[in-house]
């Protein structure tokens, strides 16, 4: 290895100089500036209260009503299922109008009708049970419907081991939840926070400060300095990838100690994808707002492009196999949906190679090109 | 002569510019224009909005490229290397191009930082651009707190932390008050003649470019002339003429006639007196009836460089003349002793700060009130009391004889308000704006109709009508936010800074309308900070930091002047006296204070 000459040397340190009086400034306005500090603090920790307090996807006491139209033993016995599971919160009726008129009012999310000739058709192993979901919330009907399952399920275990000659009863089902045992739904909402808040201030806050800088033509006087272009990209990265590891940090401390989300992968790895993940996010703040110049634009297109899709296209909220073919597609383009997929299995599966490293390629990629773009995108030009 | 100097600092050639706006517009921003500057000297481009100068300036700092031409600056080819002429020379963008949120310190030290001064280059530095400037009590104050004269000359100061070997300023004097502006041209000479700095600046402000060692006068991409001021000046030798007004007339009355008349160029009220620019050569018989200089008596006068500018403007605009008379449907009945506007102990308070500070003043019937003032003093606010846009903190306001704290929507029927940035409509045409706010005064039907008609027709926008009023040149914008406050006839016009950013004839048209309103007993009360234009106005108040100064005449006014050397005393000499007796009033009671 050979060392630089002198004047390499004594360019690559001015360089620095200029770059470190660029992350001054930023710090200085960051710090001054109420809405940087709104966006990059003051939003994850609201983001990180509501996600974990707020907002739960785990249905519990759904209101159902059961329909018994002839009180056989059998019947009363399924019914009463209903009525010890922690999940339901029964009433009780004999016909289907009154219960139908609470489904439309929306007092109950659920009818489980046992028809009057259950008992028989069970003697000759046919017996048919009648769920009714209210559809309007497909996410909750499902769960409903699972837990409903699982009722009529046990019923018939119990029937079994009963020993009343009963093998049959309605369809088994085997419901199992792997790597979220407890079902508790903030096992994959704080890594879905970590994905949310990296978005904000990599991309979002970034493309907000690069916006204002050609909006108030502060670039203007900058340009006429000896400042070089990729020097102004450095001076805005750098202090906005620490405060997304800020952020970072943050969501991992509310996850350990609020919420008690095991974290089953290893730090490094986590560390090594967030960082990938944050410069995808940087380098499209920093494409969007040498692109529009205007903070109102960028902030708008940002959401667009980055926010909305990390919480709805991601795999975070919804379950990526369920959506249709060409919305599918459409996610393979989101940086946000490979790290959606990095972040749970390091949370909840561990260290799963084969999951991790195509995925962390693929963020790899995504930010070598991204960054390429930006570069090529900040010149010292106006119009 | 050395030889490692180039013979020009900026040396263009056939530099073309062409804009596609969004709109489809297509603006020929620079067409064809060649220019110079020379080592050691000033050199400004001088023309109004829209001319050219700030695109030209961009490309010689190297922030824009010229789609053909060449530019040379400081010898090297500015497009083929921008990089190495932008770290040799200073530029100071339009709008300052400062840290707000920064202190005036920290700005100071981003650009040292930036140009790589060592700790002791800025010891040696720093003291002189302070003293310079006299920002040294203000280190520690963040930029966005400065006065809008304070935050050039600290923009000034980051491109002098390194010594540049050239300096371009885009309309360094935009917006700052003309104490300011004397203190600032004051530095840039002291910098070129004392330590042979190389500056090329850009100005809408005509009596600017008497002060530079060459001129280059810009008109919508095009040079029209190029030279030292005094041969821009040349051009009316001999031409230019002060004429007297009539008995009972006003100035502003002879020279609204003045340019009606094909032999004159250029017309404007100074002093009490109505300075013209004769057109060259024989008069034109055909004219003679509408003759306004017959009967007049003549004195010859030294032709300023305003007065060669206008005939350059003159010659490439064409024959046209300079429009502006109109009439309204119904003339307000005008008795000029009943008061139009009272205000009395006038105050608004922003926190602890006075916008407005015990302001009081009166205004008559029929005529036309100005309010004076840098960018800051106060103008704006008080105006969006007096059209109750804003609630006073305190004191008495009456307009059109309305307490304006118990009636607002009253008053408002009977007041028209343009305000600052004309608001219109951009997406919306002519026509549809002019609808929206007749619909929005109450008019219906008829009238409504009958209103548009007449504003299209008296404002000349009768061609454009369909065009969106974004898409409107400035001077247009500015008739059509007027032809919209006068839709619901109103007795009393509101105007906020019309004229900021206007090319002279836009702005002598102006007001030759707003002569004509009142000749027609329309009450006009308008802001401007080009102290010129208060000679159109009957009174004039002057202000600065929320407080009225002076108030009287224009006569009266310009005799606060000190004397000076070799000329009449303008009205930004009496302005500059009457703030600098306040300001050093105001330092003497702190001292006095300080004492007791």
């Amino acid at each position: 290895m050979t060392a630089p000459d002198q004047p390499t040397r004594r360019r690559l340190r001015a360089k620095a100089r200029r770059v470190w009086a660029l992350i001054r400034k930023e710090w200085r306005q960051m710090v001054r500036d109420p809405s940087s500090i709104a966006i990059g603090v003051v939003l994850p920790v609201i983001l990180i209260l509501l996600y974990g307090y707020g907002l739960s996807l785990d249905v519990k006491n759904v209101k159902v009503a059961v329909v018994l139209e002839s009180p056989s033993p059998q019947a009363t016995e399924l019914a009463a299922g209903f009525q010890l599971s922690p999940y339901f919160e029964p009433r009780f009726f004999n016909s289907m109008p009154p219960a139908q008129e609470l489904l439309l009012q929306r007092n109950v999310d659920g009818i489980v009708r046992i028809r009057s000739d259950f008992a028989r058709h069970q003697s000759i192993g046919d017996a048919q049970l009648q769920i009714v979901v209210n559809g309007t919330d497909a996410n909750r009907a499902r769960i409903i419907q699972g837990y409903a399952q699982g009722a009529v399920a046990q019923w018939g275990a119990r029937l079994g081991a009963q020993g009343a000659g009963v093998s049959a009863g309605p369809v088994v089902v085997q419901n199992r939840l792997w790597f979220n045992e407890a079902n508790d739904s903030h096992y994959f909402l704080v890594p879905g926070l970590i994905v949310l808040v990296m978005t904000l201030i990599g991309a979002f806050l970034t493309a907000m400060v690069m916006a204002r800088e050609w909006e108030r033509g502060t670039f203007e006087a900058l340009f006429v300095t000896p400042v070089r272009s990729d020097e102004i990209l450095l001076g805005k990265t750098i202090p906005y990838f620490v405060q997304g590891m800020v952020g970072l940090g943050l969501c991992l401390l509310a996850g350990k100690f609020l919420f008690h989300v095991p974290f089953r992968g290893s730090m490094w790895l986590l560390g090594a994808s967030s960082m990938l993940y944050l410069v995808v996010a940087l380098a499209i703040g920093l494409l969007i707002s040498s692109l529009t110049r205007s903070q109102f634009v960028a902030s708008q297109i940002t959401l667009l492009v980055t926010f909305l899709p990390a919480v709805m296209l991601s795999g975070f909220l919804f379950d990526l196999r369920s959506m249709p073919a060409a919305v599918r597609l459409i996610t393979y383009l989101l940086p946000a949906r490979y790290y959606v997929a990095l972040l749970q299995t390091l949370f909840l599966a561990g260290d799963v190679w084969g999951v991790v490293v195509p995925n962390l390629l693929v963020l790899g990629g995504m930010a070598a090109a991204l960054l390429f773009l930006a570069r090529l995108s900040t010149t010292k030009k106006l119009a | 002569m050395t030889d490692s100097q180039p013979d020009a600092a900026v040396l263009g050639r056939q530099i073309r510019k062409t804009f596609h706006r969004d709109t489809g517009e297509i603006v020929h921003a620079l067409d064809g224009v060649s220019l110079e500057a020379r080592p050691g000297t000033i050199t400004a481009l001088v023309g109004p909005d829209g001319a050219g100068k700030t695109t030209l300036i961009r490309m010689a700092a190297g922030l824009m490229r010229a789609d053909e031409g060449e530019l040379r600056v400081l010898g090297i080819d500015v497009a083929a290397h921008p990089q190495r002429v932008q770290s040799r020379i200073g530029y100071m963008p339009q709008r300052f191009g400062l840290y707000e949120d920064l202190t005036t310190q920290e700005n100071l030290d981003l650009y040292a930082d930036l140009h790589g001064i060592t700790a002791a280059q800025r010891q040696e530095r720093y003291p002189r651009l302070m003293e310079m400037t006299a920002l040294g009590p203000f280190v520690d104050r963040l930029a966005g707190r400065l006065s809008g004269g304070m935050k050039q000359k600290l923009g000034l100061a980051c491109t002098l932390v390194r010594w540049p070997e050239l300096l371009l300023l885009d309309e360094p004097t935009v917006g700052v008050d003309p104490l300011s502006r004397r203190e600032l041209w004051e530095i840039i000479e002291q910098l070129v003649h004392g330590q042979g700095l190389t500056v090329l600046l850009s100005t809408s402000y005509l009596d600017e470019a008497q002060r530079c060692g060459n001129v280059i006068v810009l008109h919508q991409g095009k040079v029209l002339a190029r030279g030292g001021p005094q041969e821009v000046s040349a051009l009316a030798q001999g031409r230019a003429f002060l004429a007297e007004p009539g008995a009972g007339q006003k100035a502003r009355g002879l020279q609204a006639r003045l340019l009606d008349d094909p032999n004159v160029i250029d017309a404007v009220p100074q002093g009490g007196l109505v300075r013209l620019v004769k057109k060259n050569g024989a008069q034109d018989p055909r004219q003679a009836g509408e003759d306004a200089l017959a009967g007049l008596i003549l004195t010859p006068a030294e032709p300023i460089f305003e007065d060669g500018f206008m005939v350059l403007l003159r010659r490439a605009v064409g024959e046209q003349g300079i429009g502006g008379s109109m009439t309204l449907d119904r003339p307000v009945v005008a008795d000029a002793s009943e008061m139009v506007v009272t205000v009395r102990d006038l105050t608004r308070l922003f926190g602890s700060f006075a916008a407005v500070d015990h302001v009081s003043f009166d205004v008559h019937r029929g005529e036309i009130f100005g309010l004076l003032g840098p960018n800051g003093a106060g103008k704006t606010t008080t105006f969006r009391m007096l059209c109750g846009l804003l609630a006073a903190t305190g004191g008495m306001l009456q307009v059109a004889g309305v307490d304006l704290r118990h009636a607002r929507a009253s008053a408002r029927q009977r007041i028209g308000y343009v305000a600052q940035k004309f608001s219109l409509y951009g997406q919306l045409s002519v026509v549809e704006n002019l609808d929206f706010f007749a619909s929005a005064y109450g008019l219906r039907g008829g009238r409504k109709r009958r209103r548009i008609d007449w504003a299209l027709e008296q404002f000349e926008l009768g061609a454009l009508r369909r065009l969106p009023s974004g898409q409107l040149p400035g001077g247009f914008k500015q008739r059509l936010a007027m032809a919209a406050a006068l839709l619901h006839e109103p007795e009393t016009l509101f105007l906020d800074e019309p004229t900021s950013g206007a090319d002279p004839l836009a702005r002598r048209e102006f007001w030759r309308r707003i002569t004509a309103l009142a000749e027609q007993g329309v009450t006009v009360i308008i802001t401007t900070h080009f102290m010129e234009e208060a000679e159109y106005c009957d009174h004039v108040a002057v202000m600065d930091a929320g407080r009225i100064l002076a108030q009287g005449t224009p006569a009266e006014i310009r005799r606060r002047a000190q004397p000076q050397a070799g000329r009449e005393p303008t009205m930004e000499d009496a302005f500059v006296a009457i703030v600098e007796q306040a300001r050093g009033a105001a330092s003497a009671d702190v001292k006095a204070g300080g004492a007791a």
